[in-house]
C-alpha cells in the first residue's frame, strides 16, 4: 500500500521554482493574534495539505495567499509578485492564483457558462468565443459539459463545486487554493469533487489544500502541514506525518480525525 | 378516509390522483374563503359591505352618468357623474396650457419614449442595446425640442406645460435620475474611505429627514436667493432636480438594502477571480442586490410618481392641479368629485401597471435557491 502511494506520487515531479514564499508572516484579528510566524515555501508543482483542528488559522493562512486578508507583518511572494497595498500587484496576484472556497461562491444569478467565462472575458480580455469554448473544455474536464446553461442554484452541491473549479481553471491558474472544498457536501458527494481534485494534482497544478480527507492527502498530498494556534506545528511527507507524527498535538489531532 | 387505500407490493406503488376533496373550484372556496368559522364570518361581512358600496358607485359612475358632450354643468341632465366636464376638459387635463396647435408634439415625444420603454420592457424583443443607447443618449435631445421647442419648432415655455404630460415629465425624470445617483449613494455611504462614505450618508439622512414639500419649496423660493443676480434657472427644471434628488435618498437606501443582502463569499468569489472593484460591483454585487429590491425600488418609483403631485406648491399644474383647477370654473362649478375619480383613474393605471411589471420581473428573473 505504501509503495503504491509513493509510486502514484513519483511521477509527479516538484520543480526547484518556488511559487509562493511566505516569511514570518504574522496578522492579527484586533487583538487576536491568528498567524504567527509563518514561514513556508511552495515550489511549483507541489501539492500541500494543510489540516489542523477547527480556529488553528489555516483559512486565514491561505487567504493571506490571495491577499483575501491582509497580513500585517513579514512578506508574502506569490510568483515573483510581492504582496503589498498596491491594488496593481494584488490584482495580478489574484489573477494568478485560483481559489475554492468551502460554500462555492458560486454567481447565483449568473448560468454555469456565465460563471465560467466572466473572468476570462472580464479580467483577460479574451473573446467571448474563446472564453466559452475554454468554459465547456473545463466542464468536460469536471464531467459536467451538460449543466452549462442552467443555474448554480439548479445543480447538487457536488456539481456546484466542481463548477467553481472549473470556474478557476478557466483562469488558467498557476496556483490553486482550497479552503475545505468538500466539508460542505453530504457524504456520496465527497468522491466526485476529490475525483477531480486528484486529476488536477495529476496535471502538476500547485496546490494547497485545507482538508481533512487523509485519504486525499496521502494520495496527493508531498507535505502535509499541520497548524495549531496560529503556528505551523510540523510538515512533513504524508508517509511519514501519518505513520510518524513527531509533536504530541499532532498525535492528538491525528487520533481524533482517524478515529 | 372515502374509499380504503389499495396495498401494494413494495416498488409497484403507481402514482395517484390527488384525492378529489383536495382540487377544483369548491375545494378553491373551501380552502380559502370558508376554512375557519371566523374567516367565514369576514367572507360574508366582505361580500355584504361590497353590496353595500358597489351598486351606488357602479350607478353613478356608469348607468346614470353622463357621457354625452356639453359646455357648461347645466348639459348634465342625468342625476349621476358629469363625465361631460372631464370630456369638455380633457385637453387641459393630459397637456395643460400648452397650446392647442402644438399638441402633436408632446403625443410624438410620449409615442418616442413609451415605444422603446416597451421594447425594453418586454423580454421577447431583441435589440435591446439600440432602444437603450436611444432612450438614454438620443432620446432626452429629441425630447425637449419637442417639448421646449427650437429647431423651427415654436418655443413653449415651460409655464404652459402642465396635465398629465408634466406629471408624466416628473414623473420619467424623477424615476430616470434618481435610480444611478441612488446607487451611487449607496455605495458611497458603504465606501471604506470615510470621507466618501461621510458625504453620502450625511446626504441621504439630511434629504430624508425633509418633507418633499420643503425641498420644493427651497428649490423653488431659497435657490434664486443663493444664486448670483441675472442667473435663473427654469421653475420646472428646479422642481425636477428637487424631485430627482428626493428620491435618490430614498432609492439610496432601499439599494443599501439589498447590497447588505449580499453574502460576503460573493465578494470573496469575484476578487479570487481578479475582478477589481467596479468589475465585482457592477457584474456581480449590484445584479444580485438590485434583483433583490425589486419591489422596494418600485415602491419607490411609485411613491415618487405620487408625489409629483405637490409641485402645485410651487405653481406647476400637473394632472391633479389642474383638475383641482378645473373645479373652480364658474360653467363647471361644483363638480369636484368627476375629475378627481378621473385623476384617480389614471393615477391608478400608471401605478397599478410599475407595480404589475415588478412582480412578473421578479418571477423572471428568479434564479432557483439562492447558494
Ligand atoms: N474576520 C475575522 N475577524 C475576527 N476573527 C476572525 C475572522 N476570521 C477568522 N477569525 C478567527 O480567527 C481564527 C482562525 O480562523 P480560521 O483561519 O478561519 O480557522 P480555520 O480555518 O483553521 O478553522 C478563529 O478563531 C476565528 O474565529
Ligand atoms: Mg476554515
Amino acid at each position: 500500500m505504501a509503495n503504491a502511494t509513493a509510486a502514484a506520487r513519483s511521477d509527479m515531479d516538484v520543480s526547484d521554482e518556488v511559487m509562493i514564499q511566505m516569511q514570518g508572516v504574522h496578522k492579527w484579528f484586533g487583538q487576536f493574534h491568528v498567524l504567527k510566524n509563518i514561514d513556508l515555501t511552495v515550489h511549483k508543482g507541489e501539492r500541500i495539505v494543510l489540516c489542523g483542528p477547527s480556529g488553528s488559522g489555516k483559512s486565514t493562512l491561505i487567504r493571506c495567499i490571495n491577499r483575501l486578508e491582509e497580513h500585517q507583518r513579514g512578506r508574502i511572494i506569490v510568483d515573483n509578485v510581492e504582496l503589498t497595498h498596491d491594488l496593481k500587484n494584488i490584482e495580478q496576484v489574484r489573477r494568478e492564483v485560483g481559489m475554492v472556497f468551502q460554500h462555492f461562491n458560486l454567481f447565483p444569478h449568473l448560468t454555469v457558462l456565465e460563471n465560467l467565462t466572466l473572468a476570462p472575458i472580464w479580467v483577460r480580455k479574451m473573446p467571448r468565443a474563446e472564453a466559452e469554448k475554454l468554459a465547456r473544455q473545463y466542464l468536460e474536464r469536471v464531467r459536467i459539459p451538460e449543466q452549462a446553461d442552467k443555474y448554480p442554484g439548479q445543480l447538487s452541491g457536488g456539481q456546484q463545486q466542481r463548477v467553481a473549479i472549473a470556474r478557476s481553471l478557466c483562469m488558467n491558474p498557476k496556483v490553486m487554493l482550497f479552503d475545505e472544498p468538500t466539508s460542505a457536501l453530504d457524504p456520496e458527494m465527497i468522491k466526485e469533487v476529490l475525483d477531480v481534485m486528484i486529476e488536477l494534482a495529476r496535471s502538476g497544478m500547485t496546490m494547497i489544500c485545507v482538508t481533512h480527507e487523509m485519504g486525499f492527502a496521502r494520495t496527493v498530498a508531498n507535505r502535509v502541514i499541520f497548524m495549531d494556534g496560529g503556528e505551523i506545528i510540523e510538515a512533513n511527507d504524508p508517509e511519514r506525518f501519518f505513520n510518524n507524527p513527531q509533536s504530541d498535538r499532532t498525535k492528538l489531532f491525528l487520533s481524533q480525525i482517524l478515529h | 378516509m372515502a374509499e380504503a387505500m389499495q396495498h401494494y407490493k413494495p416498488g409497484e406503488h403507481p402514482d395517484l390522483p390527488p384525492p378529489r376533496e383536495s382540487v377544483g373550484p369548491i375545494a378553491w372556496v373551501r380552502q380559502n374563503l370558508l376554512s375557519s368559522p371566523l374567516n367565514a364570518a369576514l367572507t360574508i361581512g366582505s361580500l355584504y359591505l361590497l353590496y353595500l358600496v358597489l351598486p351606488p358607485f357602479l350607478d353613478w359612475a356608469i348607468f346614470s352618468a353622463n357621457w354625452q358632450e356639453g359646455t357648461s354643468r347645466a348639459d348634465c341632465v342625468k342625476d349621476g357623474a358629469c363625465w361631460t366636464m372631464v370630456r369638455a376638459r380633457f385637453g387641459q387635463f393630459i397637456y395643460g396650457f400648452y397650446p392647442q396647435d402644438e399638441r402633436w408634439r408632446v403625443n410624438v415625444a410620449f409615442l418616442l419614449f413609451f415605444v422603446p420603454v416597451a421594447a425594453l420592457l418586454i423580454e421577447r424583443v431583441p435589440g435591446k442595446r439600440y432602444f437603450a443607447i436611444f432612450l438614454f443618449a438620443i432620446y432626452p435631445v429629441i425630447a425637449y425640442i419637442l417639448f421646449y421647442g427650437g429647431l423651427g419648432l415654436q418655443e413653449v415655455p415651460t409655464a404652459r406645460w402642465g396635465g398629465l404630460m408634466l406629471t408624466l415629465i416628473l414623473g420619467a425624470v424623477g424615476i430616470v435620475v434618481s435610480l444611478p445617483i441612488g446607487i451611487v449613494l449607496a455605495l458611497g455611504r458603504r465606501s471604506a474611505l470615510p470621507v466618501i462614505s461621510l458625504i453620502c450618508t450625511g446626504f441621504i439622512e439630511f434629504v430624508r429627514a425633509v418633507p418633499l414639500i420643503t425641498v420644493l419649496f427651497m428649490a423653488s423660493v431659497m435657490l434664486p436667493l443663493f444664486l448670483p443676480v441675472g442667473v435663473t434657472f427654469d421653475k420646472l427644471l428646479r422642481a425636477m432636480v428637487g424631485i430627482a434628488l428626493f428620491g435618490a435618498a430614498y432609492m439610496a437606501e432601499v439599494v443599501r438594502g439589498g447590497l447588505q443582502a449580499i453574502p460576503r463569499g460573493q465578494y470573496e468569489g469575484a476578487m479570487a477571480l481578479g475582478l477589481n472593484y467596479w468589475k465585482m460591483t457592477g457584474l456581480i454585487i449590484l445584479p444580485q442586490a438590485l434583483r433583490i429590491v425589486i419591489p422596494g425600488i418600485v415602491n419607490t418609483f411609485i411613491g415618487l410618481f405620487k408625489d409629483t403631485t405637490l409641485v402645485l406648491i410651487i405653481g406647476l399644474f400637473e394632472l391633479l392641479g389642474i383638475v383641482q383647477a378645473a373645479a373652480r370654473d364658474a360653467n363647471w362649478i361644483g363638480l369636484s368629485r368627476e375629475g378627481f375619480v378621473f385623476a384617480a383613474l389614471v393615477f391608478f393605471i400608471f401605478c397599478f401597471g410599475m407595480s404589475r411589471y415588478s412582480q412578473y420581473l421578479e418571477r423572471r428573473l428568479h434564479t432557483g435557491h439562492k447558494r
